[in-house]
């Protein structure tokens, strides 16, 4: 016999319309804009578009605003959204070497052609509080020095060109590219499948493991070879038009590691390299995501896998915070019938046990008397 | 109309739409407003939907898929035949709209130069002065390494 039961339409309907009304605060206080939010709380925008696997500053802002600030709420309803439009293909891939760049960095070469630029970062700050945010100030113009027209190599690319550092696997250009939005994972997964879904994956997992490597779980050595972050044009080839169509520019950021060296016999020992990639300013994402990926290479590389971040299956399988979260936080509905299955169970073992006891200790009572 | 003439011409229209990409839908309309618009009709209805963002494994290896990327679409035909598409990051239909009709006034003897000085030149303008302006600021944070000598020889 299977029994439903019903109710809690209004109590949920009006839980909702309480929601809103403490999602707004005090009503005293004027009302976030989306254009405040994009532009003052940034990264947390971007943090969305990265795990939310969709670039849209605007939608971001929005879901953290009807999120109330709860970045895995805010990713979940982008998620959601992005299952209501239609996918018209893939863009071109992205050429980070034609970066515009904004920030540029490299903890192995002090002089690379085109400088270490530090950009806007919260490196070398003091981690004091500043007081004059909680008033309300104007921010002092930014400085300006004359822009050197000179391009800005990767640094990976600077050291491949005496073969110290290994190549990046190349395909034939018309090889199907890994998707995970489309087929279900299967192990072993692929780099580009890896790559899918290390991008989209939860920071602080991503940040947490590729610490373990560092610790000394799956040790691999990393030093960060380059991080850049600036805006990237994005072509589209649509057949309508006939040949690939400028759509404008996204803002990404690019980590390039440079790990510990790898030779053989017939190989000559040169780096190995890790790669991370998001949209918007997120260099702990992608730094964590460059670890994660060199880590994952194990396999590939021949080395030992003993440690969780070696572990394509464990760390793609719990990298997604929204499928995280919908699996842990399901505990908290309605599991009544589950529940009362198992305490029936359960009692009628504790009065089995009980039994047993009583017929065990009868015959030690005759004994004694 | 020769290879090398197609060619030119489609240089034109990417160099077109990547000026107009970067524009705001309000700055465009405005930039046409002076130019007398031939009549046209939609080939295809302003709209909305994704598309895959991908980049390359080490920046320069085998493509991957990043993560999505909301885009606009439309296509027009002006009366005079010629067919203009817009394609554009974000969900504003009507700014893909104007880039359609701003590609096909581009493939238009008749339009082509109107559509270049009254629209892109200005837009051109204000986009290099954008770039050139953040250039500089980044410019700006560019570090200068000294050494510093320390004892004799």
């Amino acid at each position: 016999m299977y029994v439903a039961v019903k109710g809690g339409e209004r109590a949920i309907e009006n839980a909702h319309r309480l929601l809103a009304h403490e999602r707004r605060g005090d009503c005293d206080v004027p009302e976030l804009s989306l254009a405040q939010i994009s532009g003052q709380l940034s990264l947390g925008v971007d943090r969305i578009m990265t795990e939310g696997s969709l670039y849209d500053r605007e939608l971001a802002a929005l879901a953290l605003k009807q999120a109330r600030g709860d970045m895995i709420e805010a990713i979940f309803l982008i998620r959601a959204f992005r299952a209501t439009l239609p996918r018209f293909g893939a863009t071109e891939p992205v050429d980070t070497g034609q970066m515009r760049v904004r920030r540029r960095i490299s903890s192995t070469f002090k002089d690379i052609p085109g400088g270490q630029i530090l950009g806007p970062t919260f490196d070398y700050t003091h981690r004091l509080l500043d007081p004059r945010l909680a008033e309300g100030s104007e921010p002092e113009a930014p400085a300006t020095a004359e822009a050197s027209a000179a391009t800005m190599p990767r640094v990976t690319d600077i050291l491949g060109r005496d073969g110290l550092i290994e190549p990046s696997p190349q395909v034939d250009a018309d090889s199907a590219v890994g998707d995970l939005t489309r087929e279900p994972l299967s192990f072993p997964a692929d780099r580009d499948l890896r790559l899918q879904n290390l991008a989209r994956a939860d920071e602080g997992f991503l940040l947490a493991l590729g610490y373990s490597t560092q610790r000394g779980y799956g040790r691999s050595h990393p030093f960060a070879g380059e991080i850049r972050l600036g805006e990237v044009e994005v072509e589209f080839m649509a057949e309508d038009v006939g040949f690939a169509v400028p759509l404008g520019a996204v803002t990404l950021t690019e980590c390039q590691m440079v790990n510990q060296f790898k030779g053989s016999a017939t190989e000559a020992p040169c780096f190995t390299r890790g790669y991370g990639l998001a949209f918007g300013q997120s260099e702990r994402k992608t730094m964590s995501m460059a670890l994660v990926d060199r880590s994952l290479r194990a396999r590939e590389l021949g080395e030992e896998i003993i440690a969780p971040a070696q572990d394509e299956e464990f760390v793609m399988s719990h990298s997604d915070n929204v499928q995280a979260t919908g699996f842990v936080e399901h505990l908290k509905l309605p599991h009544y019938v589950d529940f009362q299955s198992e305490l029936g169970l359960l009692r009628k073992l504790r009065k089995e046990f009980s039994e047993a006891a009583t017929d065990t200790a009868a015959p030690m009572q005759e004994a004694a008397e | 109309m020769t290879v090398a003439g197609d060619n030119g011409k489609q240089a034109q229209r990417k160099a077109a739409m990547a000026v107009l990409a970067h524009a705001d839908a309000a700055e465009i309309a405005r930039r046409l407003d002076p130019i007398a618009l031939p009549p046209f009709e939609n080939l295809r209805e302003p709209e909305n939907g994704l598309v895959m963002l991908r980049g390359r494994i080490g920046g320069d290896g085998a493509p991957f898929n990043l993560g999505e990327a909301t885009v606009s679409r439309a296509a027009v035909r002006l009366a005079t035949g010629e067919v203009g598409f817009g394609y554009v990051l974000g969900r504003d239909r009507q700014k893909a709209q104007m880039i359609a009709l701003c590609d096909a006034l581009v493939q238009s003897n008749e339009f082509s130069q109107a559509v270049e000085e009254s629209v892109l030149t200005p837009l051109r303008t204000v986009l290099v002065a954008e770039r050139d302006r953040r250039a500089a600021e980044t410019a700006a944070t560019r570090v200068d390494f000294y050494t510093m000598v320390r004892g004799e020889g």
